[in-house]
């Protein structure tokens, strides 16, 4: 673009957005450093210097076994995640290769199955879970993150796999490529990274996912958003500790998500703004 | 290509997918709306008998239903009216020529990648806190009486929250879309003497027009459900001042043990969120098809 820009104006918007930009970043900002103060510092008003002391960070460790709940978040989620993806890709193989005329109405139908509302199935898998002994597990978490993410990896992967050229197929048979090396060779090296995207940000999907993980887990399988919750009961100010456990639970995350900017907005908004 | 063969592999890669999804609907639904017409409590469970309406009854007559429809619709409005004006504005803003425009974008989407519990939490204590929040201190430092957020204004504070949760998925959404407009459009207008609110009124606004749908189409899907925020901060009150329908069939099933009454609301949730759905669903259609 040739557009010129002047130096003082560069200046000024840089400013104006630097200021929203922090301004919106601040509570995450304000709990990081909330989290290297002591429980005292953190109630004694507006400061964003901490004594820079770590023992939040092992107490949260050593009172309430932070690394419990952190690694259900992790099987949980990777787990659901490599779960859809195993049934996703072969959907959405085929509706990318051999689309049908009714291919467009089950990807609408699949998406449409977002729009039921978790809590109106509450009761029912509530009870379903009570009554498979599933109600606190990380087995029965995994299949319930699976079937709630399964109609946005499948419509992710789709938009993936469309953008992959048939030609290339046929002009890889032509060269007499064998069904196998076609596979290895030519189609999985094009769908790698679209099946990397689609799993990052199902991965931040179900991390974050509030509802189910609170509602059917107690302690066993209480993945960090059950964790976290539990802190809200008002048994005396703990911001220090919380804000500890806090930055442990979104940091991993945080950074997933800003290597992931690109891939976010196509995968949520199914292909539809690139 | 082979047809009939590629074909039925098509369709044997597809089943199970397709037959998940169809379980997952069916059999949970089908169970909500059986569970609607009986009396079952939790706490009486050998006690179950055919209701009739009665649960759609109770559910209707109870006052707290009528405000819990009306904080969901409040709250589903308001976030998307904050996230999409302020997400235009903000787009607009980055899309600036700016220094350290990647450090602003990763600053600016940070809040979407925090969990509700974590969210909500830091809101509360850290933020809204009438005695040690930052606002408090600020009031304080101004003279003036700090705000107890969630006993005066309760449901605005759980839209604050949650607004501040979506605007960084509006804002990089419509940043996205922007930075796909032509620039020698925007150049040729500026030629034309177009002003900036020309130009953003018939230049940059249709073209941010399948963005802006499809924002309100996901979040109109994920705000409906808002749970987490509620549970950790208000608790649906004071009252029901800040319950949604979503917490409300929560409080009548697991805290009611009333598994009839909460199936209705349940029923009644499907059935809001179909409307909903069909609205938006037309809506995006026609813009997506373009």
């Amino acid at each position: 673009m040739a557009r010129r820009v002047s130096t003082q104006s560069r200046i000024a918007w840089t400013i104006a957005a630097w200021a929203v930009a922090l301004l919106i970043f601040f509570p995450i900002l304000y709990t990081v450093l909330t989290s290297f103060k002591t429980e005292a510092e953190a109630i004694a008003g507006i400061s964003l210097i901490p004594s820079g002391t770590f023992e939040n960070y092992v107490e949260v460790q050593s009172q309430r076994d932070y690394f419990k709940p952190f690694m259900n978040s992790v099987v949980i989620s990777v787990g659901s995640t490599l779960l859809a993806l195993l049934v996703a890709i072969p959907a959405a193989w085929s509706m990318a290769f051999s689309p049908t005329r009714r291919t467009k109405d089950i990807l609408m139908w699949m998406l449409s199955t977002k729009m039921m509302p978790a809590v109106a199935v509450l009761v029912p898998i509530y009870l379903i879970f009570r009554d498979g002994g599933l109600l606190d597990t990380r087995i029965g978490l995994t299949v319930m993150l699976t079937l709630i993410n399964l109609p946005i990896v499948v419509w992710m992967l789709y938009t993936y796999f469309r953008e992959i050229p048939g030609e290339i197929l046929e002009a890889a048979r032509m060269d007499g490529a064998s069904l196998v090396s076609e596979i290895l060779y030519v189609l999985t090296p094009m769908a790698v990274p679209g099946i990397a995207s689609t799993m990052l940000l199902n991965i931040i999907l179900a991390w974050n996912e509030s509802f189910w993980t609170i509602r059917l887990t107690t302690t066993n399988a209480a993945p960090l958003t059950a964790f976290i919750a539990s802190f809200s009961s008002p048994q005396g100010l703990f911001w220090a500790k919380l804000s500890a456990a806090s930055t442990l639970a979104i940091a991993p995350i945080l950074i997933m998500g800003w290597f992931s900017q690109r891939q976010l907005v196509r995968g949520l908004t199914f292909g539809a703004v690139k | 290509m082979a047809t009939r063969q590629t074909r039925t592999l098509a369709r044997f890669m597809m089943a199970p997918s397709v037959l998940l999804l169809l379980v997952w609907m069916i059999v949970p639904l089908a169970m909500t709306l059986w569970f609607s017409f009986q009396n079952y409590n939790l706490l009486n469970p050998a006690n179950v008998s055919f209701a009739g309406l009665f649960n759609y009854k109770y559910f209707y007559t109870d006052p707290a239903f009528f405000q819990s429809i009306a904080n969901t619709l409040i709250l589903v409005g308001g976030v998307l009216v904050i996230t999409v004006v302020g997400g235009i504005l903000l787009a607009l803003l980055l899309d600036q020529p700016i220094f350290g425009q990647g450090i602003v974008r990763i600053l600016v989407i940070s809040p979407f990648f925090v969990m509700p519990p974590v969210a909500a939490l830091v809101w509360k204590n850290m933020i809204m806190h009438p005695g040690y929040g930052v606002l408090a201190d600020i009031a304080r430092f101004f003279g003036a009486t700090p705000v107890d957020w969630f006993a005066q204004h309760p449901l605005l504070s759980i839209v604050i929250i949650v607004a501040w949760q979506w605007l960084p998925f509006a804002t990089l959404i419509l940043l996205t879309a922007l930075q796909s407009l032509d620039g020698e459009q925007k150049e040729a207008a500026e030629m034309d003497g177009a002003g900036f609110l020309d130009r953003f009124r018939y230049l940059t606004l249709p073209h941010l027009a399948r963005a802006i749908t499809v924002v309100i189409l996901i979040q109109t899907i994920f705000l409906l459900g808002v749970y987490a925020e509620i549970l950790v901060t208000t608790n649906g009150g004071p009252g029901y001042a800040s319950t949604n329908l979503a917490f409300l069939i929560y409080r009548t099933a697991l805290l009611g043990y009333d598994v009839g009454g909460a199936s209705a609301g349940g029923v009644i949730a499907v059935i809001l969120a179909n409307v909903v759905a069909i609205f938006l669903m037309r809506a995006v259609g026609r813009n997506l098809d373009r």
